[in-house]
């Protein structure tokens, strides 16, 4: 794509430009742009005093990044996050195999978790400190809270839709009730389970900071807190943004894993 | 299967076997009922000679596919008997292969993993499953696929895959359920010989289910005439086409044609009732 495009470029500015936009970075790179000389505009007009321009959000971003606040920050948000996360995938798609493959679990489990879903989870979280108090379990448990539904749902769904024919074929082929749950139902539902790890890390991570927000002040949300109370918006808004690139790259991250270890057909289109 | 041409017999109910041996598959009274009431077929009973291609024709919705799921043991009859040499269905076995209308592939497999399917849940160790399974893409006219993934095919090779897969297994019996019937029509014809050629030199016997009264006479040894739901077994019939010309005579040939004219006849019948 590339070489082409460059062959093509000493004949007209036009081909070169129309050459240019069929590329998918070039698009991306663009819109990035767009929105962030959006927020620029914005920010000097100024929508409002708390709203930082964009280059003085990105120049506290840098120091930030450099002088290791953010490298601190995250070392603290990281566990609850990473553990929650991991505790969630293992339990999470667990919990929704079971209740795909057998109805009485169905029965019993889908309404706990379409509820929970539902429920306002913010609001949930200040109640966990009774419990748990105002330590890492606690942290832990909203980020479970948060990130559990989603995965449950979609294993569920996931493996609740194998498509009929596929199980009358495995049955045809005479597998074992193991071989159809483990070269099937569990392959042919790994599309929306990851579906669900997706989201699920993403909502772990508004767990995350909720908690860090809500119940004690430490990592990334005590970022936020602390520069907000001090008024230094910049570096709030740098933190907001923090928080989105890295939720960002981690999803990208397990989509490739994903790609990579289960779907080998997406790799060959 | 070599002396299928000089088999001709009138139609009549109940055929012999072709060479007096007992029949492969013999379907006695079948009933099903689906839940609610729905009586689907209603007493079946029919022989299919061993090493023969026997077609179950009729109008859509008569429980064709119901029948061959049951003898496949997909599906359980409500009353009556499937024996397959001699042993009565009680669910699948390695004597039979299925065939599947919409290919029923995995599409996060390769065409090798999916034709060597039958023989990985059987527990055969990958270099030999293997072996096997890209002889048989060979055979289907594959080769060079093998890596491909099925979406990646059109859906003639699908159901060269689908077929392939069911060879691979190497069952007696070979069950095919409307296996053209999502190909459009010059590659069914294609197919079709294709089919014939593969099973020459296979010695199977294949139970095949079609709408297509074409393909019941051009490919079958037997043709089973269902009525209707409840359905019953209204004929079998012999076509004994001469299959020493090529395609295109057979299906000019006035036998072919006739035989494709009377089962349409007898099939109106039922349409008009």
């Amino acid at each position: 794509m590339a070489a082409s495009a460059g062959i093509r470029a000493g004949r007209t500015p036009a081909r070169r430009v129309a050459a240019g936009v069929s590329s998918p970075w070039v698009l991306r790179g663009a819109s990035v742009l767009f929105v962030l000389g959006l927020w620029e505009w914005a920010g000097r007009v100024p929508v409002n005093i708390a709203f930082p321009t964009c280059t003085e959000t990105l120049a506290a971003f840098g120091e930030m990044l450099v002088d290791g606040t953010f490298a601190e920050a995250y070392a603290e948000t990281a566990g609850p996050l990473i553990v929650g996360v991991l505790l969630t995938a293992a339990g999470g798609v667990f919990a929704g195999l079971v209740m795909g493959l057998s109805p009485r679990a169905e029965w019993l489990g889908l309404p706990v978790f379409i509820v929970l879903q539902a429920s306002p989870s913010a609001a949930i979280v200040p109640l966990i400190t009774f419990i748990y108090g105002i330590g890492f379990t606690a942290k832990v448990f909203a980020v479970v809270l948060l990130s559990a539904p989603v995965i449950v749902l979609n294993s569920y769904r996931g493996i609740a839709n194998t498509p009929r024919s596929l199980l009358e074929m495995s049955n045809a082929f005479l597998a074992s009730r193991w071989q159809r749950i483990w070269k099937v139902v569990i392959p042919a539902g790994s599309g929306l389970i990851f579906a669900g790890l997706r989201l699920g890390l993403a909502q772990g991570f508004t767990g995350a900071v909720l908690a860090e927000l809500i119940i004690t002040p430490t990592g990334v949300g005590d970022l936020i807190t602390f520069y907000r109370s001090g008024a230094d918006y910049p570096k709030m808004f740098a933190a907001i943004l923090s928080i989105i690139l890295v939720a960002s790259v981690s999803v990208t991250l397990l989509q490739n894993l994903e790609r990579r270890l289960f779907r080998p057909e997406m790799r060959a289109i | 299967m070599t002396d299928r041409a000089s088999i001709t017999s009138e139609p009549g109910v109940g055929a012999p076997a072709a060479d007096g041996r007992d029949p492969a598959v013999r379907i006695v009274d079948l009933v099903k009922e689906f839940p609610g009431g729905v009586r689907a077929l209603g007493g079946l009973t029919f022989d299919v000679p061993r090493g023969e291609l026997t077609s179950i024709i009729g109008p859509s919705g008569c429980g064709k596919t119901t029948t061959l799921k049951i003898i496949g043991g997909l599906v359980d009859a409500t009353s009556g008997r499937v024996d397959v040499d001699g042993v009565p269905v009680t669910g699948p076995g390695p004597d039979r292969a299925f065939v599947f209308q919409d290919f029923a592939l995995m599409p996060w497999a390769t065409v090798l993993r999916n034709v060597a399917f039958g023989l990985e849940l059987r527990g055969l160790p990958r270099e030999e499953r293997e072996d096997i399974a890209r002889a048989y893409v060979d055979k289907v006219g594959l080769s060079g696929f093998e890596d491909s993934y099925p979406h990646q095919l059109s859906g003639g090779m699908r159901q060269r895959v689908g077929l392939a897969r069911a060879l691979a297994v190497d069952a007696d019996i070979l069950l095919m359920d409307e296996p053209f019937a999502s190909v459009d029509e010059q590659i069914r014809r294609q197919f079709q010989d294709d089919l014939l050629r593969l099973l020459s030199d296979e010695n199977k016997t294949v139970i095949f289910v079609t709408h297509s009264i074409e393909e019941a006479v051009y490919v079958s040894d037997q043709v089973v005439l269902l009525t209707r739901g409840p359905s019953s077994v209204s004929k079998v019939v012999r076509p004994g086409v001469d299959r020493s010309g090529s395609s295109d005579e057979i299906r000019r040939d006035p036998a072919y044609l006739d035989w494709v004219e009377q089962i349409w006849h007898e099939l109106r019948g039922y349409l008009e009732r």
